[in-house]
């Protein structure tokens, strides 16, 4: 919302400078955007009077002219053809900054003569476009601020813009007034009377209106009224320099008088040219869907059924609310004008608004609410302006359906402010702010002000109580802790897990990502996602379409990237939800670390090697046991399909328990995705961890055995498909309390054991609990370990 | 008896390598060395002779094999020297890598915002990214046709044909865990609700998903004044100033009633922001009084309770307080920009050791 100062000031009466009303208008809660004050950079030129003027002897166009200014006469030469002896001009002096042609004024020499400054045109000042000659002025003194003598004789020229912000719940601060009585509540002045007296109609008016009876709901009440025998044309001067101010283009005096009344008062009118009305009446009514009419701004729009529409024997003329038609609009020629007042329902209008993808000014007023109360005022309003300015003559209003009730009263319970905002302000201060506002108390019950519809109960009073008074003023009070001492911990255990394994990525020396949780269909398909129920109906791009099904797509996404700006070697992780469905609660957490290329740059220690299954098979079961996962898992394969499918895990407890899967990511993935690989990843799926069932921080005892710990080493040739894990459990599974540990050294491929084989060795640790072990004891268990191993495996011993 | 002394002595002290000493020490007390022999003549002489010459003997032999147990030591000394000399590395070679990982700063200023609010009794609800439209808008008292369901710029989720439920839409604030956690946990209540949300907008300060922290404390006479005082102590505890002065102007959310932006005082000079000094304010928050509708919503009878609510953009303080230029940065995970603004696995925040280093 755009207003000059003294377009406010038509409404307040007040001396507050301009700095105090920005202040008071942003903590009022209409807070200031932007101020354009346009006299501010004109503040250096000042009014000279030109004593002589005689032809350049080298340059017929020009002359040279002795100006009197504040520094005695000065010498400056002139092209302007009005440049005469005699006129009073204003002048830049060297020094001074010349918007219009961006340029600082210096002395210069033209032609072999001196300059000493410049007279300025309108357009060098950005005033008007005016540039035929030199401003010639018929008062000023010399010496005398440009800009003072603007201020005094022409105002608009410099009023200050003031832009404010108004939340949807303000509809009364979109037109000035409204603005003026915020201030004048503040205390920044007094609201101006701008009552008129209402027009005498001399004839019955010649164009009837109707509201269908379904339709009363949506348009409660329609005035109109129309004036003959009116001569448009453009506006006078004061009108198109307010509207200009505030960015509005003049277009016609009767269009122009309905701009003025949307901004001035919040009351959006409607001007019809009355000869074009068909059968010279006017029918508000619901769409029945498919109807159409081509609107003022040109564009063709066809409504949908219940949408609020005015026609006339022809079909429709205008969306009420919202937009007048191309066709019974005003022209210049219009003489004979119907002037329309009416109020349309806030929901109804939004609904239309937003259908037709119309931004109007009426519709945005509309759909917040005007003040319904005042339509039979803003007719008269405009009546007057129009026959002041326009002539004619007016007839009786028409009047269609009755102005909604919006009485409603609440109580002012003054304790309230106190027990809700925490301030303390006497009683009698917020009835009359309240009173101020255009509340009527009656004993403690407050009625709202028609042009207030957000003020819908007690802590809406208190709210405007407390606004008014400035919440600036508010002083904070200790929040009292809900338990005396030590504050307890907040975090869930499922929070404190999803922290750990966070930082445990961190400290494997994964760097941490966040992505949008949206990417494109093609990359969420090669993830299992990408269908519909996951999909945007209006995403940004179609990069961002779908909600994500993994982690992966994300983050190879990020390698891609960052391997296009030179990064070969990544480790990214991130930790956040995917989505395996489109309803609420269809999310669930994910970890998931991303290793490409190698695992550091080339070194001198020969220490940097491709990154393998290994590495990531080693920052999973890092990350779960920092989590609290068992240890003892099964390993299992069959992931899904954008796994390497010889070359990933899943780490789970049984069968459908999964914790995580690690692996090389499949190289047709890669290539869809334009990541040079090798790529490991691993994902984990923190809510999968059983929560442990602790009761207490204390630890079992250590049980450690005096002892000495035995090792032995065997080998076996098995069969290349073995996985590794058979063995181990087999030679664990040989001596459950004596066998602490079982672990694979070595890995021997090929060679002497031919095609399909493959030697695997591994150490096992005896401890002994009580008694040290002797020769045959070792045997013993040696023996069954063999015996175990080779009968899961179908392996030998190496010999 | 002097003579030999002197020569071997003399032999040792001169002997330049081990195999040098063992011919010496051979030739001296070996067992055929010139000591044994001497103490075979032992026998052949008087008791009297014998008496003096014996002990002289062993003497002999004692110091002699201490000089050359002395001698070895030195040598093996000497030797050592020599080979660590030979042994020299440039030790200005790079060491083997170790990979630093970072925490990306949304995590980290979450942490710091949870820290805080953890001391002042505030537990951390969460809820989900996609929800129902009652939940985002209807229950938070923004009906239908309100323009700020316009003005939010919302994404909604496509709808299969058939299924004439309202969309759904991707949370456009973490205000909806404010109606979650009011039906889950009732009153009093005091959450802060930290996460992503969504809105459909793209430029330098925005992008279509960012995080928000959403607070929330309801109880019998909790009044705005204790929201400020919050507040206050929040953006102490987490900008790490001494003090700071708050403003509060009153505006509107549908939510919240009375409802106030709140700037902090700061200055910008060359660019820099420092919070809590200069005449400029920035904009940080919005508040208010939950809205007695909001309450009813909830489950919460309003004429019983009532409370404060508040949400901050967590990438926009982590902006300010780390001095991050570009918003859209927070979601591009360029390496370098993780490296330079993310920070280190154990740099844990914590108000004993002070949020940020």
């Amino acid at each position: 919302m755009k207003f000059t100062l003294s377009w406010l000031k038509d409404h307040l009466d007040t001396t507050a400078t301009l700095d105090e009303i920005l202040y008071a208008l942003t903590d009022l809660g209409l807070e200031v955007e932007g101020v354009e004050d346009r006299g501010a950079r004109l503040r250096d030129f000042a009014i000279g009077y030109v004593k002589s003027a005689e032809k350049h002897p080298d340059a017929d166009r020009l002359r040279v002219c002795q100006v009197e200014t504040d520094e005695g006469v000065k010498q400056i030469i002139c092209g302007a053809p009005n440049a005469r002896e005699g006129i009073t001009v204003v002048v830049a002096k060297p020094g001074v900054y010349v918007p219009g042609i961006d340029t600082t004024i210096g002395v210069g020499t033209i032609r072999g003569i001196e300059s000493f400054g410049m007279m300025a045109s309108e357009r060098e000042m950005e005033l008007s476009d005016e540039h035929d000659g030199i401003i010639e002025l018929d008062t000023g003194e010399v010496g005398q601020s440009f800009v003072d003598w603007l201020a005094e004789n022409d105002p608009a020229k410099v009023d200050p813009v003031i832009e404010i912000a108004i939340t949807p719940n303000r509809p009364d601060a979109l037109g000035v007034r409204g603005i003026a009585r915020d201030l004048a509540a503040r205390g920044l002045g007094k609201l101006k009377k701008r009552d008129v007296d209402a027009v005498e109609g001399t004839f019955d008016c010649p164009v009837s209106v109707t509201i269908d009876g379904d339709t009363l709901e949506q348009c409660p009440v329609f005035y109109g009224r129309v004036i003959r025998g009116v001569k448009n044309g453009p506006s006078p001067k004061w009108l198109q320099d307010h509207l200009r101010a505030i960015g509005l283009r003049p277009i016609s005096f009767l269009v122009d008088v309905t701009n003025f009344f949307t901004y001035d008062r919040n009351r959006p009118l409607h001007v019809f040219d009355a000869d074009k009305i068909a059968g010279n009446a006017l029918r508000v009514h619901r769409a029945k869907g498919g109807e159409t009419l081509v609107g003022l701004d040109e564009k063709e729009y066809t409504f949908e059924e219940g949408m609020t529409l005015i026609s006339d024997a022809d079909g429709v003329e205008s969306i009420g609310g919202v937009m007048g038609g191309m066709a019974s609009g005003c022209t210049e020629e219009t003489t004979n004008v119907f002037l329309e007042a009416a109020y349309f329902d806030p929901v109804r209008t939004a609904y239309t608004g937003r259908a037709l993808k119309i931004n109007s000014d009426a519709r945005y007023r509309f759909e917040r609410g005007i003040d319904p109360a005042w339509t039979p005022y803003g007719i008269e309003h405009a009546t007057r302006m129009i026959l002041d300015h326009a002539g004619g003559e007016a007839s009786e209003v028409i009047v269609a359906g009755k102005i909604p009730n919006t009485d409603r009263a609440y109580k002012l319970d003054a304790a309230r402010v106190r027990s809700l905002v925490g301030m303390d302000i006497p009683e009698s201060e917020q009835r009359q702010t309240l009173t101020s506002l255009g509340f009527i108390l009656e004993g403690n019950m407050a009625h709202v002000p028609s042009w207030r519809p957000d003020v819908q109960g007690e802590a809406d009073l208190v709210e405007e109580v407390a606004r008014i008074a400035s919440l600036t003023k508010l002083r904070g009070t200790p929040l009292p802790r809900l338990a005396a001492g030590v504050p307890k911990p907040v975090l869930s255990p499922a929070q404190r897990r999803e922290a750990i394994g966070r930082r445990t990525c961190a400290a494997l020396g994964y760097n941490e990502c966040v992505s949008y949780t949206f990417i494109d269909q093609a990359s969420a398909a090669l993830f299992g996602g990408g269908e519909d129920t996951t999909q945007l109906e209006n995403p940004i791009s179609s990069d961002m379409s779908h909600m994500r099904p993994a982690l992966l797509p994300g983050l190879l996404q990020a390698a891609s990237r960052n391997q296009a700006r030179g990064f070969a070697d990544l480790a990214l992780f991130e930790v956040g939800p995917a989505f395996h469905g489109g309803e609420p609660g269809e999310q669930h957490t994910l970890i998931t670390g991303l290793l490409v290329g190698r695992t550091g740059p080339k070194d001198v220690q020969g220490a940097s090697r491709p990154v393998d299954v290994f590495d990531v098979k080693a920052d999973a079961e890092a990350v779960l046991a920092a989590m609290g996962a068992p240890a003892r898992v099964q390993i299992l394969r069959g992931a899904r399909e954008w796994w390497h499918p010889g070359r990933h895990g899943m780490i789970c407890l049984g069968p459908k328990k999964v914790l995580g899967v690690f692996g090389e990511v499949h190289p047709r993935v890669l290539d869809a995705m334009d990541v040079k690989g090798p790529a490991m990843a691993f994902t984990l799926w923190p809510e999968e961890i059983p929560m442990p069932r602790k009761a207490g921080a204390t630890r079992p005892a250590l049980d450690i055995s005096d002892l000495q710990a035995v090792e032995r080493d065997f080998a076996f040739v098995v069969d290349a498909e073995v996985e590794a894990l058979t063995l181990v459990n087999a030679a664990m599974g040989a001596d459950k309390a004596l066998i602490e540990d079982v672990r694979i050294f070595d890995e021997f491929i090929g060679g002497s054991l031919g095609e399909g084989k493959k030697s695997l060795a591994l150490t096992v640790r005896l401890q002994p609990v009580s008694q040290t072990l002797k020769d045959a004891d070792i045997e013993a268990v040696s023996a069954k370990v063999v015996d175990k191993v080779t009968k899961a495996t179908g392996g030998v011993l190496r010999g | 008896m002097d003579d030999l002394k002197q020569k071997y002595l003399g032999q040792i002290a001169e002997a330049g390598d081990e195999s040098a000493l063992e011919s010496i020490r051979l030739a001296a007390v070996g067992k055929k060395g010139e000591v044994a022999l001497k103490m075979r003549e032992l026998g052949k002489m008087t008791p009297e002779e014998r008496q003096t010459a014996g002990p002289a003997l062993n003497a002999l032999k004692d110091e002699i094999n201490s000089a050359l147990a002395a001698k070895k030591a030195a040598l093996a000394d000497a030797a050592l020297d020599a080979r660590l000399r030979e042994e020299w590395l440039d030790v200005t070679l790079p060491a083997r890598g170790t990979r630093q990982g970072t925490i990306h700063p949304i995590s980290q200023v979450t942490e710091e915002v949870t820290a805080i609010f953890a001391e002042m009794g505030f537990s951390v609800a969460e809820g989900p990214r996609i929800d129902t439209d009652w939940y985002n808008f209807d229950a938070l008292n923004i009906p239908g046709h309100h323009p700020a369901r316009a003005e939010m710029d919302t994404f909604y989720m496509h709808r299969a044909e058939g299924d004439n439920r309202p969309p759904h839409v991707l949370r456009t604030h973490t205000s909806p865990v404010q109606i979650r956690s009011m039906e889950k946990m009732g009153a009093p209540l005091r959450i802060i609700c930290p996460g992503g949300v969504y809105r459909a907008d793209y430029d330098q300060t925005h992008t279509p998903m960012f995080h928000q922290v959403e607070g929330l404390a309801i109880d019998k006479d909790i009044s705005m004044a204790h929201l400020k005082w919050v507040l206050e102590e929040f953006v102490k505890a987490y900008f790490e100033v001494e003090g700071v002065d708050l403003r509060f102007r009153a505006s509107h959310f549908p939510f919240t009633e009375p409802s106030a932006e709140v700037d902090i005082r700061c200055s910008w000079e060359g660019g820099t922001l420092k919070i809590g000094e200069g005449d400029d304010w920035l904009e940080i928050l919005g508040s208010g009084m939950v809205h007695p509708k909001v309450l009813a919503a909830g489950g919460i009878d309003p004429d019983a309770w009532q409370g404060f609510a508040f949400g901050m953009g967590i990438d926009r303080i982590a902006m300010l307080k780390y001095g991050v230029p570009d918003l859209r940065a927070f979601f591009d995970s360029d390496l370098r920009w993780l490296r330079h603004y993310g920070f280190a696995s154990l740099d844990q925040p914590n108000l004993h050791g002070g949020l940020s280093r």
